[in-house]
């Protein structure tokens, strides 16, 4: 009976807290955005202007829903819907919490435990070049298509050094099952410092981390929606729910991203004061907010840095991502081996 | 602002001189830059003013809305000498004149009819200039709405009864 339920229960819950979390990150990063720049930002709509993303979602879905007639109509609705799916499925195999017992059966807090996770997650990860290249390939339009071939090569560009990145940190973890990297995650040196990979690889973190904004087309490497080059980029052509659906892809990629740079580098669920073998509702409830705590922290990050710097030029960015990003993630697996073997 | 403020020097080096480690290293420089942008999201006050509940104040010298002003005995002031319908530059000033009533003594015309077509004037405060009785004037007062045109071509009554923005020594 609950074999199949709780599955689903999981998935439920799991794509509602994604998909309710983008409105509220559009909000606060329109409010951070504002405050960063001595402004005030959307408070008009409800209290502190919480009724904002509301009033915005509103607004979108009773927009004209416009298809150019020069478009290539297959992909052109296809996109929108690709660029959105395989962010979301990244959260397929991402543990959020720790095991708990209910009802005298053990439940995983991920929709899909799998041994194999890392696998999954890079393999889902590397798909979602295609709901941009063909946004901007369907539009038909110079501009989109740059934007479009821009991202096709700064995502395959940057998905190397993220790879390898991640490539250090299994080695020194030895398992591709992301439940057991966080597990061993949990434990502590010294009593007191936490066992995040973040400080047995920080090289590998800071590579990991500078890819990920570019896997997820966020400033400072934003190239393939310029607004001042591109005009919007790949969905200059789209209106309306498909926009939206760019919009919400993005967001849901930020918070992938921010799942998997929690769950590699930072602990995932572990927090000092969990006690990651107990497997009681109350501190599995204690494990999930503490993953939901720092994907939340990293995300600010996201934002503040889209707010302080300016964007890279193209031959800037590849330069970082081939000559710099590349072989240092290369030297760090080197070292990493070197230090293993040791 | 003050220009010898040491976030007004140019950031990047001039042309020639290479970029210090740090900067070629990026890293130090964007924390530098994060840590400037939080100061920033900190910081209580905002330029925002919020413009309905709060107003900036008017400067002394904004030219908004005419008045026409009266004298000590509460007349119009204005002799109907045309003076600032002809410097009007966009013609949106219509006078007619006509004879003073007999216990006027001190002047001959006054404007039976004074009209602004408020929707044709640009506000340059030419007719201010030229008047030489100091009988028009542009008040502070720029919330200029209405709904119909017709609203927005003024008559004597409308102009004399329009705020003033400051009281000036009555010349007699």
């Amino acid at each position: 009976m609950y074999a199949f339920l709780i599955p689903l229960l999981k998935i439920v819950v799991v794509m509602a807290g994604l998909f309710g979390a983008v409105p509220v990150l559009v909000y606060f990063e329109r409010r951070i955005a504002a405050f960063i720049q001595d402004r005030l930002g959307p408070n008009r709509v409800g209290p502190m202007g919480l009724f904002q993303p509301l009033a915005d979602a509103i607004k979108m879905i009773f927009k004209e829903d416009i298809v150019p007639d020069h478009v290539d109509r297959v992909l052109y609705v296809l996109a929108p819907v690709l660029a959105f799916v395989p962010p979301a499925l990244a959260f397929a195999v991402i543990p959020f919490g720790h095991p708990i017992r209910l009802l005298g059966d053990r439940i995983d807090l991920a929709i899909a435990p799998a041994g194999m996770g890392v696998l999954f997650l890079l393999a889902v990860g590397s798909t979602s070049v295609y709901g941009i290249a063909f946004g901007g390939w369907a539009s038909n339009n110079k501009f989109s298509l740059l934007g479009g071939l821009r991202s096709s090569a700064q995502m395959i560009s940057y998905e190397i050094p993220l790879v390898l990145a991640l490539v250090a940190v299994l080695m020194t973890a030895g398992t591709l099952d992301l439940g057991r990297i966080v597990a061993q995650q949990a434990e502590f040196h010294l009593g007191i410092l936490p066992a995040w990979n973040l400080f047995h690889q920080p090289i590998a973190f800071l590579i990991f981390f500078i890819a990920a904004f570019a896997e997820t087309n966020r400033l400072p490497f934003d190239l393939p929606e310029c607004e001042p080059e591109l005009i919007g980029g790949y969905h200059t052509e789209y209106s309306s729910m498909k926009f939206a659906m760019f919009m919400m892809g993005e967001y849901v990629a930020m918070i992938s991203m921010s799942a998997l740079l929690v769950t590699f580098f930072l602990g995932g669920w572990s927090f000092p004061g969990i006690d990651p073998t107990s497997t009681a509702l109350l501190s599995g409830i204690a494990s999930v907010v503490a993953f939901a705590a720092k994907v939340a922290a990293v995300l600010f990050v996201f934002m503040w840095v889209r707010w302080t710097l300016p964007r890279f030029r193209y031959d800037q960015l590849m330069n970082l991502g081939w000559k710099v990003l590349i072989p240092l993630a290369l030297l760090n697996i080197m070292a990493t081996g070197v230090v293993g073997v040791a | 602002m003050d220009a010898a403020a040491p976030h007004d020097e140019p950031e990047s080096p001039p042309a020639g001189e290479k970029p210090s480690l740090s900067e070629e290293l990026y890293l130090p420089e964007i924390l530098k830059g994060l840590a400037t942008t939080f100061k920033h999201l900190i910081r209580p006050e905002k330029f925002t003013v919020e413009y309905p509940e709060k107003k900036k104040p008017i400067p002394q010298n904004f030219r908004g809305e005419h008045a026409l002003k009266r004298d000590a005995q509460g007349r119009v002031k204005c002799v109907a000498c045309f003076l600032c319908a002809t410097a009007c530059p966009s013609e949106c000033i219509h006078i007619t004149a006509g004879p003073t009533p007999p216990e006027w003594t001190d002047r001959e015309k006054y404007p039976t009819k004074f009209e602004i077509d408020m929707l044709r004037c640009i506000y340059c405060g030419m007719c201010e200039e030229a008047c030489p009785c100091d009988a028009i004037e542009l008040t502070s007062k720029f919330y200029q709405v209405s709904e119909t045109r017709e609203e927005k071509y003024f008559g004597k009554d409308t102009l004399l009864r329009q705020p003033m923005k400051r009281e000036y020594p009555d010349q007699g």
